[in-house]
């Protein structure tokens, strides 16, 4: 009975996906239907804005919020679930006696917006007895009244139910067709309208979109069964994403298809088909050092995990120690100028500006403008994600632009940008990475993953596993992970591919935070090698 | 009003009801307030209280189904949200595993409400924080918390009769703290019904001691080893299993109680084959889940309104009972095993669990151990292999070496790759049942753990 919903899918691995939904259901008519005004809301955050300014706020933020989502859920070759959800609310936010205060209300009278204004002034108040560290917040200068949507071709909510139950019942069609006996697949859309408003000055409106489409397939055999989940990638673009346009397809010799921005969903579901009964089939690995060289697909969580999560200022600092946890990468090592997070081939880069990513806004929410920044610089850890109170931790004085909030209803605060790999400037393909690796393994798509709570220990799997052998791929191979140390595993990484290759992996459903929010980021890297890696065998024998 | 007694509750549903043209009707009303606090580094970082009710209408014609929600309630709105329902029941494909709705039944009455717990106050959480940040801080040590309560009802009707209600109230609390250089981590959390139950002081003095014994790990080999598993160490992986329990995938060929037909026996097409009846865990394991439980309750009914009651799903490590779905039963020929309502349909939340255990307190089981290791907690775990049921994680927040029945000294924390299958044939001793997540788990000694590969975090 808590106030938030969780879509719960069965038939996704032993435990289910339980995934974090906000909103109430609504019809399809509703997500199509236009919100307020842009004056409409500026005139409704300024009652915020003053009522809190008059009850003492030295500084307050008004978020109003319109969030919409619509998915749809396929078992098989029946559809189980049609959920549209939208809420909509104001959440507002407030400095007084240099502590934080915030309430939200789904009433948007002025009655209500003002009561909840003082509310969150109240709440900053009663708290400030107990602050030791008043709140300083770095200068962001007003940006005026500006207006952005992501760049979307074709508006997902627009595009018929028909069109998108037949695009799974084909695609799950494809996958029993040529080898799975199961298959879950689900379409979600995301639509988060919101406007931002702060006593600084700015007033922005953003209508942000996002999609994805990921399956689940299952072949049984005669001993036991394999699993594949689709190499989708989450994408901050509209329904043109699921064109299947071939020109995005890279085909990697004798092993698979990897998606940049546009995929074939019914493509990927019959080649999940077959690769699962290849699974069925497919030599168990020996466990012992390797030259891994991992596709986009799977780095980029890898990326996410071990780059992304210990470079959150907020995690360095202990704000997080209590769930999610702290960092190894300590501000003496970030201050040294020297620690050496991975070899010198290594640039790892963050931003909310790449397009067609999860993480692309024109402003973030505290109304910061967005941009690109280094983290890893030549192999060196070189800065942080901060947002406004916290970049005077660490001597800056200009925020990172990283602020989000999962909804109206939740406060904001640092969440991971995109955080990506730059590719190699010379135009290297996947196949010219795999044609110099001796005895590897090439690993694709996101697996089991799992990283202690500074981030150095992890392990991760895979969709699928390819031998490499003299600088060829020789068979498909199963129950590969590999364990590693953040630094060791960086250092280790000697071949990257170029922009050519460069695909955008991401997160839909990223959490941190108590109460715990969801964000969505992208990570983008080419197919790239990392040397010497420790692999285990994750096969057991059955009870 | 956000919180409806069960009068209001079926007096508004059944005001839904009369809109309704569909075959058949079914709605859920759902109100919740949930208050918090959190700090970080001895010092309050985030307080909040959010309230919410929203009414769900289900329509059915045939076996075509629309669900529509709203969150007022005047009556042009109740009537707008059953059309809503009812036009997009008549766009949906036709579902063929739709069964009909359940009619009127008699449940349990359960006690999981408590006035103290309703009446919790920003004042009483802040109270409530500074409780643990004061000795913490007195300590020069850093803490971490987040306490947060929460009452709800969630009340279900149909238009055959069925009328369902419940409420309850919660508190949970988790602390962490840190010693100033880092080099030390300790934790502890609490959950109840009743927040006259919590003391976050004395959790927090339990994280501080941990905290401080256990700066200076030493580093031991991964291998095998008999371990304590504290309850908050084993939840997550019984959970784990427990929800992989569900008959239709044992059936399907996909989970870990699927069963292999045996040489030469060619079952019928739709009887179930799954392991029902073959012992896999050792004889001291007993699970099962049960409404009326003093310490853990639930609702006394499924998300379609079937009764539940207590239900044996482990009996002296025999699997006894596998949940199943209402279509699962009637295909197999089988009686239908409903769970608890936890959030209902595609929505759905955590899973109860009781777990028999012993006498031991975990004192008593430290002192009975010649050479084991002590786990706090285990965290990021993942699944490695659903056929197994492998999973791997980490140890964190206070893991340590034990010797001649006393804590030697710290260690370093591992990765584990285990399996609760195998971990629950390795039972050594099992200890008093405590309430974890809203389940009862005993902490465990559990011989032959497998550690992987050891991890630097503290």
């Amino acid at each position: 009975m808590h106030r938030r919903d969780f879509v719960k899918l069965t038939g996704v691995g032993a435990a289910g996906l339980v995934l974090p939904i906000t909103g109430s259901r609504v019809s399809a008519e509703a997500l199509v239907a236009t919100g307020m005004d842009f004056a409409q809301k500026k005139q409704l955050a300024n009652i915020a804005l003053n009522a809190a300014t008059e009850a003492g706020a030295s500084y307050a933020d008004a978020r109003i919020g319109r969030y919409l989502n619509q998915f749809v859920t396929a078992q098989e070759l029946r559809v189980d679930g049609i959920v549209n959800t939208e809420s909509v609310g104001i959440g507002i936010r407030v400095i007084a006696n240099g502590t934080w205060g915030f309430a939200a209300t789904s009433s948007l009278t002025p009655e209500a917006i003002a009561r909840t204004a003082q509310q969150a002034v109240a709440v900053a108040k009663a708290n400030a007895k107990f602050q030791t560290e008043p709140v300083k917040l770095a200068p962001v200068k007003g940006a005026g009244d500006v207006q952005w949507r992501t760049p979307i071709k074709q508006n997902a909510f627009e595009v018929p139910i028909k069109d998108k139950v037949d695009l799974l019942m084909e695609a799950n069609a494809a996958a029993l067709d040529n080898g799975a006996n199961f298959i879950t697949s689900v379409l979600f859309q995301v639509n988060e309208q919101k406007f931002f408003a702060s006593t600084d000055g700015s007033y922005i409106d953003q209508d942000v979109h996002r999609l994805w489409t990921p399956f689940f397939a299952t072949a049984v055999g005669a001993s036991g069964f394999k699993q594949r989940s689709g190499l989708c990638n989450p994408v901050g673009m509209g329904y043109e994403y699921l064109d299947g346009d071939p020109k995005e397809q890279i085909q990697v010799q004798g092993a698979n298809v990897g998606y940049r921005f546009s995929y074939d969903m019914v493509q990927d579901a019959r080649d999940a088909g077959k690769q699962l009964q290849a699974k069925l089939k497919a030599r168990s690995v020996e466990p012992g050092k390797y030259d891994l060289v991992l596709d986009p697909h799977h780095l980029m969580l890898t990326i996410h995990e071990s780059v992304g999560h210990p470079l959150e200022l907020d995690r360095v600092l202990g704000y997080e120690a209590n769930f999610a946890g702290t960092s190894f990468a300590t501000l003496d090592k970030w201050r040294s100028g020297k620690f050496q997070y991975g070899s010198d081939i290594v640039n790892l880069v963050a931003d909310k500006t790449q397009k067609h990513s999860l993480g692309y806004v024109e402003y973030d929410d505290e109304g910061v403008k967005t941009k690109e920044w280094d983290l890893v610089k030549d192999g060196i850890l070189v800065n942080y994600q901060a947002i406004r109170d916290q970049v005077h931790m660490i001597d800056q004085d200009e925020s990172h632009g990283c602020c989000y909030a999962q909804s109206w209803s939740d406060v904001q605060f640092q969440r991971m940008p995109n955080v990506s790999l730059r590719p190699n400037k010379e135009d290297l393909s996947a196949d010219d990475i795999i044609k110099d690796v001796e005895d590897g393994i090439y690993i694709v798509g996101r697996g089991s993953f799992s990283i202690d709570q500074q981030r150095y220990n992890f392990q991760f799997g895979g969709q699928l596993f390819y031998e490499i052998k003299n600088g060829k791929i020789t068979e498909q191979i199963e129950d590969v992970a590999y364990q590693s140390n953040t630094q060791e595993f960086w250092n280790a990484c000697t071949a990257m591919a170029g922009v050519s290759d460069y695909r955008l992996g991401g997160s839909f459903f990223d959490g941190k935070g108590q109460p715990s929010q969801a964000s969505a980021v992208s990570h983008g890297c080419p197919t790239t090698r990392f040397n010497g890696v420790n692999v285990i065998n994750t096969a057991r024998k059955s009870v | 009003m956000t919180i409806f007694t069960e009068q209001e509750a079926k007096a508004l549903l059944k005001k839904v009801l009369a809109y309704s043209k569909a075959d058949e009707c079914e709605c859920g009303l759902e109100g919740s307030v949930e208050g918090n606090i959190r700090y970080a580094r001895n010092t309050v970082s985030t307080a909040g209280e959010v309230s919410d009710v929203t009414l769900a209408v289900q329509s059915s014609f045939g076996k075509r189904t629309g669900t529509a929600t709203i969150n007022e309630f005047d009556d042009a709105s109740l009537e707008k949200v059953v059309r809503r329902s009812e036009e997009l029941a008549r766009l949906a494909p036709e579902n063929p595993e739709y069964m009909p709705l359940m009619g009127p039944a008699s449940y349990d009455s359960v006690n999981a409400w408590v006035d103290s717990t309703a009446a919790v106050t920003p004042a009483d959480r802040a109270a409530m924080a500074e409780a643990s940040i004061a000795p913490s801080r007195e300590a020069k040590t850093v803490a971490a918390g987040f306490l947060r309560d929460s009452k709800g009802f969630f009340a279900m009707a149909n238009n055959k009769g069925m009328f369902a209600y419940h409420r309850a109230t919660n508190t949970d609390f988790t602390i962490t703290v840190r010693t100033e250089d880092g080099r030390g981590s300790g934790w502890a959390s609490r959950d109840y019904n009743d927040t006259r139950k919590m003391n976050t002081g004395a959790a927090t003095a339990i994280a501080l001691k941990k905290a401080k014994a256990s700066v200076d790990a030493r580093e031991m080999e991964p291998g095998r080893y008999t371990v304590i598993l504290e309850p908050a160490a084993s939840a997550t992986l019984i959970q784990n299993m427990a929800r992989a329990m569900d008959q239709r995938s044992a059936d399907e060929g996909r989970s870990f109680l699927s069963a292999k037909p045996k040489p030469g026996e060619t079952p019928a097409e739709d009887a179930p084959t799954n392991r029902i009846g073959e012992k896999l865990f050792d004889e001291r394991v007993t699970l099962w889940s049960d409404p009326l439980h003093p310490d853990v309750p639930t609702p006394a009914f499924s998300s379609d309104g079937v009764p539940v009651s207590k239900t044996v799903w482990i009996d002296k490590g025999v699997v006894k009972t596998l949940p199943n779905s209402r279509y699962w039963a009637q295909k197999t020929g089988v009686p239908h095993v409903p769970t608890a309502y936890s959030g209902g349909g595609l929505f759905g939340g955590g899973v109860q669990v009781i777990m028999a255990g012993g006498d031991a307190s975990l004192e008593d089981m430290i002192a009975g151990t010649r050479r084991g290791v002590l786990v706090t907690r285990t965290w990021y775990i993942r699944s490695l292999d659903p056929q197994t049921l492998l999973y791997t994680g980490l140890t964190r927040d206070g893991t340590f070496y034990i010797e001649d029945g006393e804590i030697k000294y710290p260690i370093k924390n591992f990765r584990f790759n285990e399996s609760p299958i195998v971990m629950l044939n390795n039972i050594e001793e099992l200890g008093v049942p405590q309430r974890i997540n809203g389940s009862l788990i005993p902490p465990m000694k559990i011989r032959d753990f497998t550690f992987s590969s050891l991890s630097d975090a503290v």
